[in-house]
């Protein structure tokens, strides 16, 4: 399942970078994009366990940069 | 500005003062580092606060963490000044870039403003102005003048003129009446239209485009890959080898740590990616951003990377370079009068819906169906009927043989109609496709920006095929392919083109789904909504002209030149002050302006990609 999340407050381009190779590394996921410019999150993962797999891309997100929140639904 | 960014600039403001009267004030020692470091609690603290809630988090090569280090070290050999300055300094790009990131957002958010805000709907006998999201397909809504068209659908009744510019770049307004098909995201000019809904607001033209060009960017250039692989390993290598300067070259030549702390904060001070990480893909969206402002739908920041690359251009013919309806181009009468001979063809045809017939029937107007009868459609010849009482035969060659006309080829190319009359050879009317008026010039454009050969597929026949070929200067034409030879084609071809090069297919969308994503970089005629295209392609030409395939070629060699000049001045100057500052020849100033003021050029000229002429 592919999805797409808008993204508050991502202000560093490094760190919207950092996230993307963190999102990746979560069992589950075939791929992840962070797009600076349009302040989104696309990720690609497995259908069962989606919304674990995305309580955890939150949790890897807010420790790059804590202040940056992923709306989900 | 945001409000964020207001607060941001007044810190910075308070900041500044409070730096100058802190350097004006003649004190020494702790009082002084007492006076510097208001200025840089005023500036600075958030980055402090960050970088220790990050470390906590197991971030450490973090920027806020990076500057925080390089500053307080500053403190610490005494620096004040510089300390607060560098603190200064950063903030001032942060806050730059981040009002140039938004600026470049409204922009290009501006320029996709197509979104429909409401649709008056006809319920119960009166009008509702409701969310294009709750209507119905086959609902009746009414799009006055001045309003945009929220929905696609079909005109039952008005005509009007529609500002299409929004989607196609074009400014010429297009003219609609009863029965015509209309496109939500147009601006309704003067007429009142009242529309049959034909697709649900999800579905329709408006929100397909929208959602091309928001999820644009989530593909990514291969520059931009590598930039983000770059900065994972440039900046802890800045650490590291700050690190070591700091250590080692006092400890072997024995001199003092204060002079080698210097040189290594100036490493830390550049050690931060930003202008770099942030500077590409701004251009790309800018260079995505500016080729919509012309009707060129690009899906992703990898297509307009690899568009400049194009070395084999592959054209569909029909629909593609050629307008794709049929018209009468000549008529050559053997003994009556020519307008006679197409008022017979067109009469003899007119119960046939075939697109030959159409175009007949187009090129002569009303027609007097009462006076034919006996219609007979031979199939793979033509059309035999009876006008007037006379035996009239419309048809090919065969048709002619079959009723022993003496017929002969037209020097014309085309399609050639023959008419005979009671078995006698009457005549023939030529129709053929016509070129778009800017397919010749769009393949000449195409050979100056660098494309090594053009070439172009048809269904069509031998002679057509090869007669427009030449007609617009085409290098390459297969002609008489079905649609699965045309895959085969392709696949050949991309065998010709060197390992960079990329292979362009531009096709009309409706049937060259297959080759369309064969190809490295498919291009659609979009047409004013077209869903296949829309799907099928990489990048999609919403006004249909073949020369827009150069002007996004153009734009993606500009985008690709910003791009490179960023990538190449930032590291450069980031390189020799590296240098400098190990070699004791750089001041904190040199770096700040490595950082920071590299920072600031490198977006600057980023946002240039966005402007584009048109």
């Amino acid at each position: 399942m592919k999805k797409t999340f808008k993204m508050i407050d991502l202000d560093c381009a490094n760190c919207a970078a950092k996230m993307e190779a963190a999102i990746k590394k979560i069992e589950g996921v075939n791929s992840a994009s962070i797009s600076f410019m349009a302040q989104k999150l696309t990720v690609d993962a497995d259908d069962t366990r989606f919304e674990a797999i995305m309580q955890e891309a939150v949790k890897v997100c807010k420790k790059v940069e804590p202040d940056c929140t992923i709306v989900l639904g | 500005m945001s409000k964020k960014q207001k607060k941001m600039l007044w810190r910075i403001l308070a900041g500044t003062a409070l730096l100058v009267t802190a350097s004006l004030l003649p004190l020494e020692g702790i009082p002084k580092l007492l006076v510097f470091l208001v200025p840089y609690a005023v500036v600075g603290w958030d980055v402090i606060f960050s970088a220790v809630r990050n470390i906590k988090n197991g971030q450490i090569f973090d920027e806020n963490f990076l500057m925080a280090l390089a500053t307080v070290g500053a403190f610490c050999i005494a620096e004040y000044p510089e300390a607060v300055f560098v603190m200064l300094f950063y903030q001032v790009g942060e806050l730059f870039q981040s009002y140039a990131v938004g600026r470049s957002r409204q922009s290009i958010a501006a320029l996709m403003d197509i979104r429909p805000d409401y649709a008056n709907v006809e319920r119960d006998g009166s009008l509702v102005q409701i969310d294009p999201d709750e209507v119905a397909i086959d609902e009746i809504i009414v799009v006055k003048p001045g309003e945009k068209i929220p929905l696609d659908g079909i005109i039952i009744e008005g005509s009007s003129s529609l500002n299409t510019v929004a989607l196609t770049g074009e400014a010429l307004p297009q003219d609609v009446t009863v029965g015509n098909s209309v496109t939500s995201g147009c601006v309704n000019i003067n007429g009142l239209l009242r529309v049959q809904v034909k697709s649900a607001f999800g579905d329709s033209t408006v929100s397909k485009i929208l959602d091309l060009v928001e999820n644009a960017s989530s593909k990514k250039a291969k520059t931009e890959n590598f930039i983000t692989r770059f900065a994972q390993y440039y900046t802890p290598c800045v650490v590291i080898a700050a690190l070591m300067l700091a250590v080692v070259p006092p400890l072997v030549l024995d001199q003092g740590f204060s002079q080698w702390i210097n040189r290594a904060l100036i490493f830390l001070v550049i050690s931060c990616p930003c202008a770099l990480v942030i500077s590409v893909p701004l251009s790309f969206f800018g260079g995505i951003g500016g080729a919509s402002k012309c009707g060129i739908l690009v899906k992703g920041s990898n297509y307009l990377e690899a568009l400049a690359k194009a070395e084999i251009v592959v054209f569909d013919k029909t629909g593609t370079l050629t307008k794709g309806s049929f018209n009468v181009t000549a008529l050559h009468s053997a003994n009556m009068d020519e307008k006679q001979l197409l008022e017979l063809a067109a009469t003899a045809e007119s119960y046939s819906d075939h697109p030959i017939s159409l175009s007949l029937k187009a090129a002569h107007g009303a027609i007097d169906k009462s006076r034919v009868s006996n219609v007979e459609e031979i199939s793979g010849y033509g059309i035999m009927a009876d006008i007037d009482g006379k035996k009239v035969a419309v048809g090919n060659g065969k048709l002619m043989d079959k009723v022993g006309a003496s017929w002969h080829e037209c020097h014309k190319q085309g399609t050639v109609i023959h008419v005979a009359i009671n078995g006698v050879y009457a005549g023939h009317i030529v129709i053929s496709d016509e070129p778009k008026p800017d397919a010749a010039a769009a393949i000449a454009a195409l050979k100056k920006l660098g494309v090594r050969k053009t070439v172009m597929l048809t269904g069509d026949r031998k002679a057509v095929g090869e007669h427009t070929a030449a007609q617009l200067g085409i290098d390459e034409v297969y002609t008489e392919l079905l649609p699965a030879d045309k895959v085969n084609m392709v696949e050949k071809l991309m065998q010709q083109k060197s390992v960079k090069g990329k292979l362009v297919f531009v096709g009309d969308g409706i049937n060259d789904a297959p080759v369309l994503s064969r190809a490295d970089i498919g291009i659609a005629m979009g047409g004013l909504g077209s869903d296949a295209a829309i799907e099928a392609a990489d990048i999609v030409l919403m006004d249909d002209k073949p020369s827009k395939i150069a002007t996004a070629m153009g734009i993606s060699s500009r985008t690709l030149s910003i791009v490179t000049q960023n990538i190449v001045f930032a590291l450069g100057v980031k390189l020799l002050v590296l240098i400098l500052g190990a070699l004791g020849m750089a001041s904190m100033w040199a770096a700040v302006f490595a950082d920071v003021g590299v920072s600031v050029i490198a977006i600057l000229n980023a946002t240039r990609a966005l402007s584009v002429k048109k």
